[in-house]
C-alpha cells in the first residue's frame, strides 16, 4: 500500500515521519519518533550509540519494518520498497561492502547501469574525490577511499534523498573535512540529506536542523542554533565567591540573577570575581539531554528509567 | 523473509519483464568476471575434481569397470560442489560482508541479483562436466557420452536440485568463519555414501538405505546413464522424480528463509 500525499502534507517535505515505532520483542527500539524533512534539507540524527538512530534510517532505507507509525519518503511508502522509490533514494549503509576484486570505474559502471538516469561515473569519481583511482581495485584502496566510493556507489543513480549511516566514522580528520565537502556540495545541488551520527561537530558544520535521538525517542529538535542557544534559553552564570569557590547556576532569568550578584557585591564593596554568563552550546545540551542522568529540559519526555542505562553512554 | 519478488508493477509488465532478464545477464556478466579475477580460486575450483580424476584413474587404469563408476561420479561430485557447496558458500560471505544488503537498496530485481548469482554457479557446474567428459575420454580412453541430451537433462535437474539446497543451506550457517566445516559436514559424507568414488553395491545396508534418499546418488545415477551405460531417459524416471523432490524441497527453503542482512 502507497500512502498518498493529503491535503496536510506540503509537496516540499521530502520525508514524513509519525509516531514512528519498533520493538523487538519486549524491547523498545524506537518509541513513537516523529519527523519530518524538507526536501534540499540537511537533517541530522544525533545521538549517543543504541539510541535507535539507525534502526530509524534502516525503517525509512526499507531494510526494516515498523512495528507502528507512519513513514513515507518522497511520498512512498518505504515498507513496500517499491521499485521507483529505490531508483531515486540512495544509501550509505555503515559498514562498506564492495566487490573487491573489481576497479573502482567497473563497480561504479556497474551500479549505475542498475538506475535509469544514473550519474556519470567521472562526475561521481570527481564528486568523491577518487580522480586517479579509476583502475584500482577495491580490495587496494583504503579504508577512507573505500568509504568514499562507498558513497560515491549512493550517489552514482543521482538520488532526490541520500541516507548517510554514520558516514565519517574512523576517518582521519582530514577525509573528514573532504567527506564534509562532498556532503555540502550535494546540498547544493538540491539533494536532501539524512545523516546520522554521533560527532556533535558533524551535525553542527552539515545539518540545516538536528533532532537528538536518546533511548528511541526525540528529545531535543531544532537547528543547531536553536538547540545550543535562543531556543532553551537556560544561560550558564559563573563566578567567584569572595572565598575564592568557583560557583556556577543555570537560570533562564539571567538579568535578575546577575543583578542580585552585582547589586550584593556593589553593597558589600568587592568586585565579582570571574564573572562569565555564556549560553550552551550545542555540546552542552547534547551532552545534557543524552547523559546516564535524568534530562533537564523541561519538555523532554520522561524515559522508562534503568533499562538500558548502562548502553546509553555518551557519544 | 520470502520477498523474492521486485515490485509489484513487474507482474504481467512485458516490458520490465525484459529488463529484468537484462539485469540478470549483467549481473550473471559480472560474477562470471569476478569469478576470473581471482585465478587462484578459479583453478582450485577446476582442479581438485581433475586430481581426483586423475588419482583415481592412475589407481583403477586396468579396470575399464572402475573407471565407468569414477568418470560419472566425479562428475556429480562437480556439480554438487560448484552449485551447493559454492553457494552455501558464498551466500554466507556476501550476507556477512554486507552485499547483499547493498544489493537490496538498489533497484537490481531481487531475483535478477540471485539469477545472476544462480546463473554463475550453474556455469562452472557446466565446465565440471565438460573438463570431466573430455579427461574421461582423452586421458582415459572412457568412450564419448552415449546420450548426450540424457546428460543435459541431468546436469540441469542436478543444479536446480543443489543450487535450491547450497542457498536454503546457507540459512543454517551462522557465519563465514563457520562455514567451510558447515558444508564439509555434509558434502564429505555424501560423496562417500552416494558412491563417488566406489560402486555402492558392497557398503552395508544402513548407507545403502541412506543413499537411495540422497539426490546425489541419483545425479551419479542418471549421469552414469548418459555417460557410460547408455540407458534411455525414460529408464531414469525414478532418478529424476527424486531430484525434483529435492530440488522442491531445497527451493521452498531457499526462499523461506531468506536473509540480506547479517546476523547479529
Amino acid at each position: 500500500m502507497t500512502l498518498r500525499c493529503e491535503d496536510q502534507c506540503v509537496s516540499s517535505s521530502a520525508i514524513e515521519v509519525t509516531d514512528l515505532r519498533k520493538s523487538y520483542g519486549e524491547y523498545q527500539a524506537v518509541r513513537g519518533i516523529s519527523f519530518s524533512v524538507q526536501r534540499g534539507e540537511v537533517f541530522g540524527l544525533l545521538g549517543p550509540n543504541g539510541a535507535g538512530k539507525t534502526t530509524t534510517v534502516e525503517i525509512l532505507e526499507g531494510y526494516r519494518a515498523r512495528t507502528s507509525g507512519e513513514a513515507t519518503v518522497l511520498g512512498f511508502d518505504p515498507g513496500t520498497r517499491p521499485q521507483e522509490l529505490r531508483e531515486r533514494v540512495g544509501v550509505v549503509l555503515q559498514s562498506s561492502a564492495l566487490y573487491r576484486n573489481l576497479t573502482v570505474r567497473e563497480t561504479l559502471d556497474h551500479f549505475g547501469s542498475l538506475y535509469p538516469a544514473p550519474r556519470s561515473t567521472a562526475d561521481t569519481i570527481a564528486l568523491i574525490g577518487l580522480e586517479g583511482k579509476e583502475d584500482a581495485r577495491t580490495r587496494t584502496l583504503s579504508g577512507g577511499q573505500q568509504r568514499r566510493l562507498d558513497l560515491g556507489l549512493a550517489l552514482i543513480g543521482g538520488p532526490e534523498v541520500v541516507f548517510l549511516d554514520e558516514p565519517t566514522t574512523g576517518f582521519d580528520p582530514q577525509a573528514r573535512r573532504a567527506a564534509w565537502d562532498t556532503i555540502r556540495s550535494l546540498r547544493e545541488l538540491g539533494t536532501t540529506i539524512v545523516l546520522t551520527t554521533h560527532y556533535l561537530d558533524e551535525a553542527q558544520a552539515l545539518a540545516d536542523r538536528v533532532a537528538i535521538i536518546k533511548d528511541g525517542s526525540i528529545v531535543a529538535e531544532g537547528t543547531p542554533g536553536e538547540i545550543g542557544g535562543g531556543a532553551t534559553k537556560r544561560v550558564r552564570v559563573s563566578w567567584r565567591d569572595t572565598d575564592g569557590t568557583p560557583r556556577s547556576e543555570e537560570t533562564t532569568e539571567p538579568t535578575r540573577l546577575l543583578h542580585q550578584l552585582t547589586s550584593d557585591a556593589m553593597g558589600a564593596g568587592h568586585e565579582v570575581a570571574d564573572l562569565r554568563v555564556t549560553s550552551p552550546s550545542l555540546e552542552d545540551v547534547y551532552l545534557d539531554l543524552t547523559s546516564e542522568e535524568p534530562a533537564t529540559t523541561p519538555d523532554a519526555p520522561a524515559e522508562a528509567s534503568g533499562r538500558r542505562g548502562r548502553r546509553s553512554r555518551r557519544g | 523473509m520470502a520477498d523474492l519478488s521486485s515490485s509489484p508493477k513487474a507482474a504481467g509488465n512485458a516490458e520490465q519483464g525484459k529488463s529484468q532478464l537484462a539485469l540478470a545477464w549483467r549481473q550473471y556478466r559480472l560474477e562470471r568476471k569476478m569469478f576470473w579475477r581471482n585465478p587462484s580460486a578459479a583453478f582450485f575450483n577446476f582442479m581438485l575434481p581433475l586430481l581426483l580424476l586423475a588419482l583415481f584413474g592412475a589407481l583403477f587404469r586396468h579396470n575399464s569397470k572402475n573407471l565407468d563408476v569414477i568418470v560419472p561420479g566425479i562428475a556429480g561430485m562437480g556439480v554438487m560442489a560448484s552449485t551447493f557447496s559454492a553457494l552455501a558458500f558464498n551466500l554466507t560471505f556476501l550476507r556477512e560482508q554486507g552485499v547483499l544488503k547493498r544489493m537490496r537498496g538498489t533497484p537490481l530485481p531481487s531475483g535478477s541479483y540471485l539469477a545472476g548469482l544462480l546463473g554463475n554457479a550453474v556455469t562452472n557446474a557446466s565446465l565440471q562436466i565438460v573438463i570431466v567428459v573430455l579427461v574421461a575420454r582423452f586421458a582415459f580412453g572412457v568412450g564419448w557420452p552415449k546420450n548426450w541430451l540424457e546428460l543435459g537433462v541431468f546436469l540441469a535437474a542436478g543444479v536446480a536440485a543443489f543450487g535450491a539446497l547450497g542457498v536454503a543451506y546457507s540459512h543454517v550457517i551462522p557465519n563465514f568463519d563457520s562455514a567451510p566445516a558447515w558444508v564439509n559436514a555434509i558434502f564429505l559424507p555424501v560423496l562417500f555414501i552416494s558412491g563417488v568414488f566406489y560402486d555402492t553395491q558392497g557398503s552395508p545396508e544402513f548407507l545403502n538405505t541412506i543413499a537411495t534418499i540422497l539426490p546425489l546418488t541419483h545425479l551419479i545415477d542418471g549421469l552414469s546413464a548418459a555417460m557410460v551405460t547408455g540407458a534411455p531417459l525414460s529408464e531414469q524416471t525414478g532418478d529424476l522424480a527424486i531430484l525434483a523432490a529435492w530440488g522442491v524441497f531445497g527451493g521452498f527453503f531457499a526462499v523461506r528463509g531468506f536473509e540480506w542482512d547479517e546476523r547479529s
